[in-house]
């Protein structure tokens, strides 16, 4: 890993600790006051703050796990560095598409 | 495998013996095995004794390497009993469980045969981490007063006494895992000649220290420094070259 993916990855992680407390206390403050699926929906679709919460947190994670996967796949397979990092390119959009997708599902009208 | 125990009794030692150690050496290059020799377990023995042992008087085909036998050199590490160390300051009573031993050459370098390894990569990556002096004055100017407690030489000096022994590079599992990785010697050397006052190559070494196989491979498993038998902390120090790599990449002073 070199200085720039070390930076992203470290500022990425920090973007990442104070939103996954707060999405840990949605998920109580859901699960306490035994929301329905339509409650939720009816408090984050047409939501910019929520759009725009996990929205972030989709693109950090993508960006975080993508470079991880990097320096698993370099140390651990045959594989070469520029190789894996196709490969965890190719995994970072995956996620990010699939966190786009789940995003859209509950903030869109 | 193959025991000699019969020649491992040298004439008069018989009185200063205690019992018999059963050590196992690895014999041969990449591709060799560990063959098993019996060597008298004395008081005060260190592992290079017992190596020393072999070579003079059971097999002196045996190679290994050392030579100031008192911890300053820093050419008889080896692999004991499955931990690099340095042989010359290991006490085999510390070290041997049930009277056994099974010593082999460091890790992460390759075998030349038996016990010695080709230390080439070790000492090349310190080049490429720019572990060398860069000075910013000559023989004719004064001399630069170095207060010793000021915060950079303290940390400079925290490192310095590294005799390049290469146990930290045979501990590392970074190393292990990426054939590019500086390791912690070399790693260790750039943040001591980082924080020297007196040198003048800082942005050229931050730079080869940043890049991928540099510092921000390391993870921190402290392997390192749990094994430096200076009870040095290289950990430490490339957590440090990793604060100032990323602070001086965000200033712009080094490229990715």
């Amino acid at each position: 890993m070199n200085v720039r993916l070390y930076v992203w990855q470290r500022a990425t992680a920090a973007i990442m600790a104070p939103l996954v407390l707060v999405h840990i206390a949605v998920i109580f403050y859901a699960a306490r006051r035994g929301l329905s699926a339509s409650d939720v929906l009816a408090r984050t679709r047409g939501s910019i703050a929520w759009a725009a919460f996990y929205g972030l947190f989709v693109a950090a994670v993508s960006i975080h796990a993508a470079i991880g996967l990097r320096n698993v796949l370099h140390e651990w397979s045959p594989l070469t560095e520029r190789r894996a990092g196709f490969c965890a390119i190719g995994f970072g959009l995956l996620l990010a598409a699939l966190g786009i997708r789940a995003v859209a599902a509950v903030v869109l009208p | 495998m193959q025991n000699k125990r019969e020649n491992a009794r040298p004439q008069g030692a018989a009185a200063r013996m205690h019992s018999e150690l059963s050590v196992s050496l690895w014999r041969g290059g990449e591709h060799g095995r560990y063959e098993t020799y019996g060597v008298p377990q004395r008081e005060s023995q260190t592992v290079l004794d017992v190596v020393t042992f072999v070579q003079r008087h059971i097999d002196p085909t045996l190679s290994y390497r050392f030579a100031c036998r008192v911890g300053i050199c820093g050419s008889c590490a080896m692999t004991v009993n499955g931990k690099p160390r340095w042989t010359c300051r290991t006490h085999v009573a510390k070290v041997a469980h049930g009277g056994r031993l099974e010593i082999g050459p460091l890790e992460n370098l390759p075998v030349i045969k038996d016990l010695a390894t080709d230390m080439r990569a070790f000492f090349e990556k310190w080049q490429q981490a720019k572990g060398v002096f860069a000075p910013t004055k000559s023989r004719h100017e004064a001399i630069m007063p170095i207060r010793p407690d000021t915060p950079a030489r303290i940390a400079a000096d925290a490192a310095i006494e590294c005799i390049n022994c290469g146990v930290c590079y045979s501990a590392c599992d970074t190393v292990r895992w990426n054939a590019d990785y500086l390791g912690p010697a070399a790693l260790t050397r750039a943040w001591t000649l980082i924080n020297d006052e007196r040198d003048g190559g800082n942005t050229a070494r931050l730079q080869a220290i940043s890049g991928s196989g540099g510092c921000h491979a390391c993870h921190s498993h402290q392997s390192c420094q749990q094994l430096c038998p200076q009870s040095l902390n290289p950990t430490a120090a490339i957590a440090g070259l990793k604060r100032r790599s990323a602070a001086a990449y965000l200033k712009g002073e080094i490229t990715a």
